[in-house]
């Protein structure tokens, strides 16, 4: 097969300037998130609802990228880590305390938790028994939580908890407004936190291993070490996003676990294009926002809308139609 | 003991099902290493023709079947002719990313077509019926899936052992840039292969319709049951994926019966176990 021509010339535009690795300041991603995400905060009030379900997709799928685009390990189990953080927050707030802060920190060590747990076993395999795997850790943690219907309320969904008001001053009101702020601040924190991780030497070596991994080994990077601690960090994040569903929606059904999400958050990721983190947002905003239209335009069948767009963005590649535009319009090659 | 018995006849014809859907998407992997999630789309495929077919044109279902399936075949020839090759050197990523495209087309074109509810295929009342074995009496449509899986894996495995394109087909599984440097038609084999894998999917598709009910999201539905007889199995294996397939189907089967309040956990917990035990595959080392 030709695999190696493949890997050598998707590893050349990276190698430009060998001295100092190409990278944007780590403010710039989060301003950028910031403005456009308070910009549609302020100008769509009537839309909060539809806003916050894409900022928590987004940091969905920016844990994704962690995994699929940055460490190189193709999963379809993502949904159980984002659903575990989901219960854990609903739980907590249910159980314990109503506190929203705590139950987020609730929720990333349950994602991390898992994660860790998980990847343990997952991370022995690779490639296509590694995907399968997650499927099946994925399954199992959904029959687990139809199971346990006195903790998680199986098919009735888990609700009745309240959130207590955020900082103890900003309660949650019904048009949504405080629950948009709040997952925007976090979506915000996130990009800044995981490009300075994705581009910290510890973060080049889990890249390395994604391009190769024999001649990582030799290096002598610990490979299961640093995938682990990557899969983990991953695993926060999704928890992360999950607590925030939980809160922001304050019910938590199965589907939080299901293997469609798990798929779907895949396709805005790849939509977005993988391993760049800024691909991740984009993506989860082109998804949600077609998936929206084309479901509010017509509900049957906003499914061939998607289908073709998704083959569309296979057989003709966005950096491929940017190309031909832009010598079109005579730019610069 | 009838309970026993019960598990076992209804767990074999569930296996059957899976093999004969799974074998198909197993050779795709194995032989052009593409990643074909919408196999899924083509078993419901398969399934509404002959439903359609049956209920509304009023064919017989023995004409029927046949036809629906040759629809398959030929929707799976046009797509790989015209489409599919195009991806095979593509990322995975990509490959899945347009292949679940294709399945939400193809999802969305039925829900279209034939609206939302299950489709049945009605049986002809020799299969209607059940058998007398003397002993005990089974449902006929059992017996026949159970027959038609048995005689499936069988005619699969002398295609593969005994005829030229057999061979050509391991060549291709092997190495396919020697395959076709050694002058095998590489193009012919993987067309055929993928209409044929293709057609067995529809079959697999109307035989189950029982087990599962054919609906729209049907393709999406029971593309992980089938995901993981492959994966079990281990790719471009058909002993794998027979081996593999009846031990799932059992074990869903039984965790149904004895076990429902579980739900699938027991078929993914044993899914885990034998991928762990071989990452590559039941009968690979």
């Amino acid at each position: 097969m030709n695999t190696p021509t493949v890997l050598t010339a998707r590893a050349t535009p990276r190698s430009e300037a060998p001295a100092q690795p190409r990278c944007a300041p780590p403010w710039r991603a989060p301003a950028i998130v910031l403005a456009a995400g308070a910009l549609a905060c302020l100008l769509l009030p009537d839309q909060l609802g539809l806003l916050t379900r894409i900022f928590i997709a987004a940091l969905l799928v920016l844990s994704l990228d962690l995994v699929v685009g940055i460490a190189g390990l193709a999963t379809l189990g993502h949904a159980a880590l984002f659903g575990v953080g989901a219960y854990a927050a609903g739980i907590f707030a249910l159980k314990v305390m109503p506190d929203p802060l705590l139950g987020l920190a609730v929720g990333v060590a349950a994602g991390a938790a898992l994660a860790l747990a998980s990847g343990a076993f997952l991370l022995r395999y690779q490639g296509f028994t590694f995907l399968m795997l997650t499927v099946a850790v994925a399954q199992i943690v959904l029959s687990l939580a139809q199971k346990a219907r006195d903790w998680t309320g199986a098919d009735d969904g888990l609700s009745g908890f309240a959130v207590a008001p955020l900082l103890g001053r900003f309660a949650f009101d019904l048009e949504g407004r405080v629950a948009a702020w709040y997952a925007l601040a976090v979506l915000v924190l996130a990009p800044y936190l995981l490009s300075r991780l994705v581009n910290s030497p510890f973060g080049l070596a889990v890249r390395g291993i994604h391009e190769n991994r024999a001649r990582m080994a030799a290096l002598g990077t610990p490979i299961y070490g640093r995938l682990l601690a990557m899969y983990t960090v991953a695993g926060a994040v999704a928890g992360a996003a999950g607590a925030l569903s939980a809160q922001t929606n304050a019910v938590v059904g199965l589907d939080s676990l299901s293997f469609a999400l798990s798929a779907e958050v895949l396709v805005m990721l790849i939509l977005g294009g993988a391993g760049r983190l800024y691909g991740a947002v984009i993506g989860t905003v082109v998804f949600t926002l077609l998936h929206h239209t084309a479901a509010s335009i017509n509900p049957y069948h906003w499914l061939f809308v998607v289908g073709f767009l998704l083959m569309g963005v296979v057989l003709l590649p966005p950096a491929r139609v940017a190309a031909f535009l832009r010598r079109r319009l005579g730019g610069p090659r | 003991m009838n309970i026993l018995f019960n598990i076992a006849v209804d767990g074999l014809a569930y296996g059957m099902v899976l093999f004969v859907i799974a074998v198909g998407l197993s050779l795709t992997l194995g032989l052009m290493r593409f990643v074909n999630l919408s196999h899924g789309a083509f078993a419901m495929v398969g399934g509404y023709c002959a439903a359609l077919l049956v209920r509304e044109a009023q064919w017989s279902f023995w004409l029927a079947v046949p036809a629906a399936v040759a629809a398959t075949a030929a929707l799976g020839a046009v797509l790989e002719a015209s489409v599919l090759r195009h991806l095979y050197r593509r990322k995975e990523l990509e490959q899945v990313l347009f292949t679940i495209g294709l399945s939400f087309v193809l999802i969305a074109a039925t829900n279209a077509l034939a609206g939302p509810q299950v489709q049945l295929i009605p049986l002809p009342p020799m299969l209607a019926g059940s058998v007398d074995l003397g002993w005990r009496t089974l449902p006929a449509q059992r017996l026949l899936v159970i027959g038609a899986g048995l005689g499936i894996a069988a005619l699969a495995a002398w295609v593969v052992a005994r005829t030229r394109f057999g061979i050509w087909l391991r060549a291709a599984v092997d190495h396919d840039g020697t395959a076709s440097s050694l002058g095998i038609p590489i193009r012919v084999v993987q067309c055929a292969s993928f209409a044929a894998g293709a057609a067995l999917a529809g079959l697999g598709g109307i035989l189950g319709a029982e087990l599962m009910p054919l609906e729209p999201y049907y393709a999406l539905k029971y593309l992980v049951l089938v995901l993981v007889v492959v994966s079990v199995g281990g790719m471009g294996s058909i002993a794998g994926s027979l081996v593999a397939a009846v031990a799932l189907g059992l074990i869903e089967t039984a965790s149904k019966y004895l076990a429902s309040d579980w739900g699938s956990l027991f078929f993914f917990l044993a899914m885990a176990l034998l991928l762990a035990w071989r990452p590559n595959g039941l009968l690979k080392r």
